[in-house]
């Protein structure tokens, strides 16, 4: 074990600086992503998100609302969703991206449904996290990010997550300020995510100066922090490197590759790339913080 | 375990609950803005300050035309054999209660120095509300709109576009309500620090819930005053159609500590109970009556959901009613018992609305005509004194209600083949 609280903050301290990449499982399928997770795994992902797909995502931009359509059509359920992550063997320790309602109603299948309840007395069902939690923990994943769960709704999966040896990473917006920064960054878990722009997920052309100004803000504190909203290219995470992050969070830029390739053979080659790409911008960016001259970037491929 | 968390007494770090029900389930990104909001709601709406309230209150009179009366429904009483009143928001200005809680808000948003509005719609009453109230108020408005809700309710997206506002197509998913909210959310997560969204009914994050509970409880305020003055005491019973659930609690929230008063939420029944787990369908909005607890727009509440959690597109003949969630409170008064559940078919609804234009020569909105059906079906189980809130007029539904009742055989209606001729 080494000398980190968790596997995730592990993997971001001992690769510094580590890329971070996610896809929508089930897009567009199950068998598919797993070939896609072992490329963007090869490719020299540190981490790796796996969106399971919610049918209200309200964080995403355009992209990966697509491509939760995408994987909702093609039938993607949560247990299967699972059943792919207990075949997935990867050096980067894995995390789910889901929405809050859908950790709420896992394990809750024998609940009464309409249908069955309409005339009669309704059984209470409560929602209840464990068992997503119990199950996530049981699959391997290392850690959980939900986009519409702020720190004060999140005890009881903390709590959950906390008895089950899962991280659960939090968002820091550039609107968290003052108090509840404080609050937020004293309970982090795994790495801090610092959201680079107000708005939704996109590949962007620029990093934002909002980024900056938030790894400013945030540089007191001594925690793993990995940026993201709007990162697509080497030269972002080079920049954002450079700026004080200790990793990349890149998620539309992946799924606009799944979604533009040809053939799942063709995606799986690009994605591949793609991370080599972003990790070596990463590199690049931390050189010119501290000069490593056993590690020059390699030349920029077109 | 678990010590070295801050809250391990239950509820201590979450704010706006009723009961099981409510919170603040949204991106972090907005979490500052619902407590600037939250923090506005007090000094202005609960305390006053600055006379908030006072403007309110005359512009609701002045622009608005409250108070709106409540009248005896003398063919209705006879048909029952009892004492049937109607309140009347389908008089407010705009054609239904949305102007109670659309004025409220823009008028905070700008107490609070924001220069731009943002808010979805449905059908598009909600929308034309608030470009309404924000072209009074001279603030600058888009609405964002499903896009199968603007080819089938232009008439709302003219009136929407001559007030000034900007109305923008939702194409995701089945392009109404549900995705026209999703849409707005995002719009906000990117503009929160000079925006202000209006949500347009009880749902959504703390403190919207409360908050549009209160603009609108104006309703049952009007309600017990003038029953009083025309029965000489409160009703057995008050009748209110649900979606997201603001007439329901704007004419219940007076009433709640009125044990005596019976609270009946009327809901849509659409064409079936069922739901249509495979095809992520529920050709119903009966939320209180069907639903099962989970997150969506950022409340804990009752919805309308697969096994697995994804939502379901629910339908109704009337658009207003026609949404997979319901208000967090309404949900906690059904689970206490305080509120009834009850639910109408599209059938029982389309005949409510012929009864009352031929009875009573009012033409009631479809969501409206749900409560109007219920009385039909239930008027026995309602007591001497019920009062039914008429939440809008039909016009904005002549077109939808024609095409229903040629394909349907309505005891209510007039034989609507001849009417082009």
């Amino acid at each position: 074990m080494s000398e980190y609280d968790s596997e995730v903050e592990a993997a971001i301290r001992e690769n510094h600086p580590a890329l971070i990449t996610y896809i929508t499982a089930g897009d567009p399928s199950l068998a598919d992503t797993k070939d896609y997770v072992e490329a963007l795994d090869r490719g020299g992902s540190d981490l790796i998100e796996l969106g399971l797909p919610f049918s209200e995502p309200i964080a995403e931009g355009r992209t990966i609302q697509d491509a939760i359509n995408r994987a909702l059509a093609a039938g993607t359920t949560p247990e299967g969703f699972f059943e792919l992550v207990d075949d997935l063997e990867t050096e980067a320790p894995l995390l789910v991206m889901t929405y809050y309602n859908m950790i709420l109603q896992y394990g809750d299948s024998e609940a009464p449904r309409a249908s069955e309840e309409a005339s009669g007395q309704r059984p209470r069902a409560k929602p209840d996290v464990r068992p997503f939690v119990e199950r996530a923990a049981e699959a391997g994943l290392s850690g959980i990010i939900v986009p519409d769960l702020p720190a004060e709704e999140a005890e009881p999966l903390r709590r959950a997550c906390d008895d089950n040896g899962l991280d659960l990473v939090f968002i820091i917006a550039p609107t968290t300020e003052g108090e509840r920064l404080d609050r937020i960054m004293s309970h982090v878990s795994g790495f801090a995510y610092v959201q680079a722009r107000l708005g939704t997920t996109g590949a962007r052309e620029n990093v934002s100066g909002a980024t900056h100004e938030s790894l400013e803000r945030l540089s007191e504190y001594d925690v793993p922090k990995a940026v993201g909203f709007g990162v697509s290219k080497g030269d972002h995470a080079a920049e954002i490197v450079e700026a004080g992050a200790d990793g990349v969070i890149v998620g539309s830029a992946l799924v606009d590759i799944v979604a533009s390739s040809d053939t799942p053979e063709a995606a799986v080659d690009r994605l591949e790339a793609k991370a080599r790409e972003l990790k070596r911008g990463a590199r690049s960016g931390a050189e010119t913080v501290t000069i490593d001259p056993e590690d020059a970037p390699e030349p920029e491929q077109p | 375990m678990s010590t070295e968390h801050d809250h391990d007494d239950g509820d201590a770090g979450r704010t706006g609950t009723f009961g099981d029900y409510g919170g603040q389930y949204v991106p972090e990104a907005l979490m500052p803005a619902l407590q600037e909001l939250e923090d506005a709601y007090e000094r202005y709406v609960l305390e006053n300050e600055d006379g908030f309230m006072d403007e309110f209150r005359e512009r609701m009179h002045d622009f608005g035309g409250r108070p709106t009366p409540l009248q005896r429904a003398d063919r209705l009483s006879d048909r029952y054999d009892r004492e049937v009143y109607l309140k009347r928001e389908d008089l407010l200005h705009g054609g239904a209660h949305k102007l109670n809680n659309a004025l409220g808000q823009v008028l905070l948003a700008k107490y609070m120095g924001k220069e731009r509005i943002i808010a979805e719609t449905g059908a598009g009453q909600h929308g034309t509300a608030t470009a309404m109230a924000a072209a009074h108020l001279d603030m600058p408005c888009e609405i964002y709109m499903g896009r199968t809700d603007v080819n089938r309710q232009r008439p709302n997206v003219y009136r929407m576009r001559m007030n000034g506002a900007e109305v923008n197509p939702v194409e995701a998913g089945s392009a109404t309500l549900k995705e026209a909210i999703n849409e707005t959310m995002r719009d906000w997560a990117t503009t929160v620090e000079r925006t202000h969204y209006v949500i347009g009914s009880v749902v959504g994050p703390h403190p919207f819930p409360q908050m549009v509970r209160d603009f609108q409880a104006v309703i049952g305020d009007e309600i017990r005053e003038q029953i009083r003055e025309k029965a000489g005491r409160l009703p057995d019973s008050v009748v209110a159609c649900a979606g997201g659930g603001s007439n329901t609690m704007g004419t219940f929230h007076a009433f709640v500590p009125d044990e005596d008063v019976d609270l009946v939420a009327v809901e849509a029944g659409g064409s079936s109970l069922d739901i249509d787990e495979s095809e992520g369908l529920a050709p119903n909005s009966a939320t209180l009556s069907t639903g099962t607890d989970g997150v969506l727009h950022g409340a804990m509440t009752k919805l309308l959901q697969s096994g697995d959690g994804q939502i379901m597109e629910s339908h109704s003949v009337s658009a207003g009613l026609d949404y997979a969630g319901v208000g967090p409170e309404l949900s906690h008064l059904v689970e206490t018992g305080r509120v009834t559940p009850a639910n109408v078919d599209d059938e029982a609804a389309l005949n409510g609305f012929h009864r009352l234009s031929r009875l009573e020569g009012i033409i009631p909105a479809l969501e409206s005509s749900h409560a109007l059906g219920y009385l039909e079906e239930s008027a026995d189980e309602l007591g001497d004194l019920v009062v039914v809130n008429v939440s809008g007029r039909g016009d904005k539904d002549l077109e939808t209600v024609l095409e229903e009742t040629e394909k349907r055989d309505l005891e209510a209606a007039p034989d609507v083949e001849v009417f082009d001729g």
